[in-house]
């Protein structure tokens, strides 16, 4: 590759090698995306845990390139995302295409007032070299390159790991094992655990190619395109003048053939014009599957991002719902590991994220229906429905080439404290009870977004002077600590104040004076109230972390 | 005289066009037609307005009619 070279991180021998088994609160599986947004969020939080990866660099290859703005919050988080907003193309705008004409153009971000755009396209080893990059910075993680995982044993009251590395095999044992070694998960394998659901019989090509061009920074996605007929090919951008283009090849494709130069060329020139200037960087055929761990916690194993659920790439729901599996998770073992919340605690992060591991599979299961018809009814109806498209608004609603990845709203999650108050909005887009929290801009001592001030631990954002300086000092004092921002109004000592700066928060939160939303640490909505009631928030905050 | 109302107007369109493809699993072409048929039919009948249903009519003929491509100029342009 031309735009990247692998750095090495080198093995490094560790004590525990040379003693018996030494004991850890936390060990994590693999240093990928989302085992290093484990290992981070869990650090941050003053959780000491111990990284195991196999390998000895990033990832080969861009593979997971598409990052939700969700995903982007949740790395702003941990401190990363600046660096890939920074390096990565920001999007919002999509067009479908159908056979050699535009069926129509979607803007997924129509409205302002957001730090973070819809998406970042970015190639998979860029973010992570920054998750290391951000790991290394923090003493509490210890990153162990080339440590593989051998054998995995339950033992009652914690997991025993075996470790193959340089110098031979080790012990280690672990309170929690965070299990985030991708689709393949050896771990998974080694205890018998099998993640169930569908694989589709279609291949898929994925190039990278290296070009400079002034196309705009859209996803394209065409239907039976004259360069590549009746099969799908979809146009991403990528940092440092890379662009990933997917041809769909159909199940009879030879996936060694397919790889080949010689076969590629073809097809980009086809699509690219003979003119085009352009070099491979990478490729890689693929199939796709969508399916999931019945459940993603056992006992004191816990299973995040693909080594969890896998689905289908159209739609970016991979790395993106694992972010989301991590943000979920971290803040649950920190509350369990300080003796703060009981085990169950953990079983929420498992009842709210298959949920959102089955509305992941659900929709990127009809997209993949609707890309790759499976009868000649359905690929009657798709045609019917593009060709409507380009004329009736309602057929618009009706093409599928991927819902983007949004973050799962938890509204029947246990952890809930249902609306008491009647009034408050409840439409697509409400900050009800599960909601991930909505960005807006603001002015405040710690700059000028929303979700800055709904990071450390769980928040009671209250609109207008509703928490009087006594109620807010006990919050803050209490064993599981929640702080108070107050939007607006005037000073209240250890409250942190800000400005609504152009209305969007109260209209966003649909708030009124005296309005106080209850947010977990992972943003989510717990409970909110049209006024301050301190016995309801302690009461919210005990059922969201199983304390009642 | 009614208007063909062509806004978006399914509650959950992804849901709606799930059922539709999975109400042909295990037909063959003919049969299949036939239940497309049948569900134009009810629809229509559901329907009702006359004037409605020409606009309907005239709307699916469009652009299929001599089965010539159009020449539409803004095609898939690529980088």
């Amino acid at each position: 590759m031309k735009t990247y070279t692998n750095p090495i991180y080198p093995y490094v021998r560790s004590r525990d090698q040379d003693a018996g088994p030494a004991r850890h609160a936390v060990v994590v599986v693999g240093a990928g995306p989302i085992g290093l947004a484990a290992a981070i969020d869990l650090a941050q939080r003053g959780v000491p845990v111990v990284v195991l990866d196999e390998d000895e660099t990033v990832s080969v290859g861009s593979r997971a390139i598409c990052y939700a703005k969700r995903a982007l919050e949740i790395l702003d988080r941990l401190d990363v995302g600046q660096r890939v907003v920074d390096k990565g193309i920001g999007w919002n705008v999509g067009r479908v295409f159908f056979r050699d004409a535009l069926a129509y153009r979607f803007d997924l971000l129509p409205e302002t007032g957001h730090r973070r755009p819809a998406f970042v396209n970015l190639q998979q080893y860029w973010l992570e070299e920054y998750l290391v990059d951000r790991a290394r910075e923090l003493p509490a993680i210890d990153l162990r390159w080339r440590n593989r995982v051998e054998s995995v044993a339950r033992n009652g009251d914690h997991v025993e790991l075996v470790l193959d590395t340089p110098d031979g095999p080790y012990t280690l044992h672990c309170d929690w094992l965070i299990v985030c070694d991708g689709a393949r998960s050896p771990v998974r394998r080694m205890l018998g655990l099998e993640a169930e659901g569908q694989v589709f019989r279609d291949r898929f090509l994925i190039a990278d190619i290296l070009m400079k061009s002034d196309f705009p920074t859209e996803r394209w996605f065409w239907f039976d395109p004259p360069f590549h007929r009746n099969q799908s090919v979809l146009l991403h951008r990528q940092a440092d003048d890379v662009w990933r283009i997917d041809f769909q090849l159909g199940w009879d494709a030879d996936p060694e053939e397919e790889k080949k130069p010689e076969k590629i060329l073809p097809r980009l020139r086809a699509m690219l014009g003979p003119e085009a200037r352009f070099e491979i960087e990478w490729a890689s055929v693929y199939t796709f599957q969508c399916r999931r761990l019945q459940s993603f916690r056992h006992g004191r194993v816990i299973f995040a991002g693909d080594a969890a659920h896998v689905v289908s790439p159209f739609g970016a729901r991979g790395a993106n719902s694992g972010f989301q599996d991590t943000d979920n998770l971290a803040w649950k073992l920190e509350l369990v590991l300080a003796g703060k919340s009981p085990e169950r605690l953990l079983d929420t992060y498992d009842a709210e994220r298959t949920f959102a591991a089955d509305e992941n599979i659900r929709n990127s299961t009809r997209a993949t229906d609707f890309i790759t018809p499976k009868s000649h009814v359905s690929r009657v109806f798709r045609d019917a429905v593009l060709e409507l498209a380009k004329e009736h608004a309602f057929a618009r609603r009706l093409v599928n080439s991927g819902r983007l990845s949004v973050p799962a709203i938890l509204a029947d999650s246990p952890l809930n404290t249902p609306d008491a108050d009647a009034d408050f909005a409840r439409g697509p887009g409400a900050m009800i009870p599960g909601a991930p929290a909505a960005d807006a801009p603001v002015k405040g001592p710690d700059g000028p977004w929303l979700l800055r001030y709904l990071e450390s631990g769980f928040t009671l954002l209250a609109f207008g002077n509703a928490v009087p300086a006594e109620a807010a000092a006990a919050l803050a004092g209490a064993p599981i600590a929640c702080r108070v921002v107050q939007v607006g109004g005037g000073p209240v000592p250890g409250v942190t104040l800000i400005d609504d700066a152009e209305g969007l928060v109260a209209r966003r939160y649909d708030a009124r004076h005296g309005t106080v939303y209850l947010l977990r640490p992972d943003q989510h909505v717990a409970a909110r109230w049209r006024e301050f009631d301190p016995g309801r928030v302690r009461a919210a905050i005990a059922h969201a972390t199983c304390n009642d | 005289m009614t208007t063909l109302f062509t806004d978006p107007n399914l509650p959950d369109p992804d849901g709606f066009y799930e059922q539709l493809i999975a109400m042909h699993h295990g037909l063959s072409d003919a049969e299949s037609a036939l239940v497309n048929a049948k569900l134009v039919l009810l629809l229509a009948n559901h329907i009702g307005d006359p004037a409605v249903l020409a606009q309907a009519l005239a709307a699916a003929r469009h652009g299929v009619a001599g089965a010539q491509p159009k020449g539409h100029a803004n095609h898939g342009r690529t980088p």
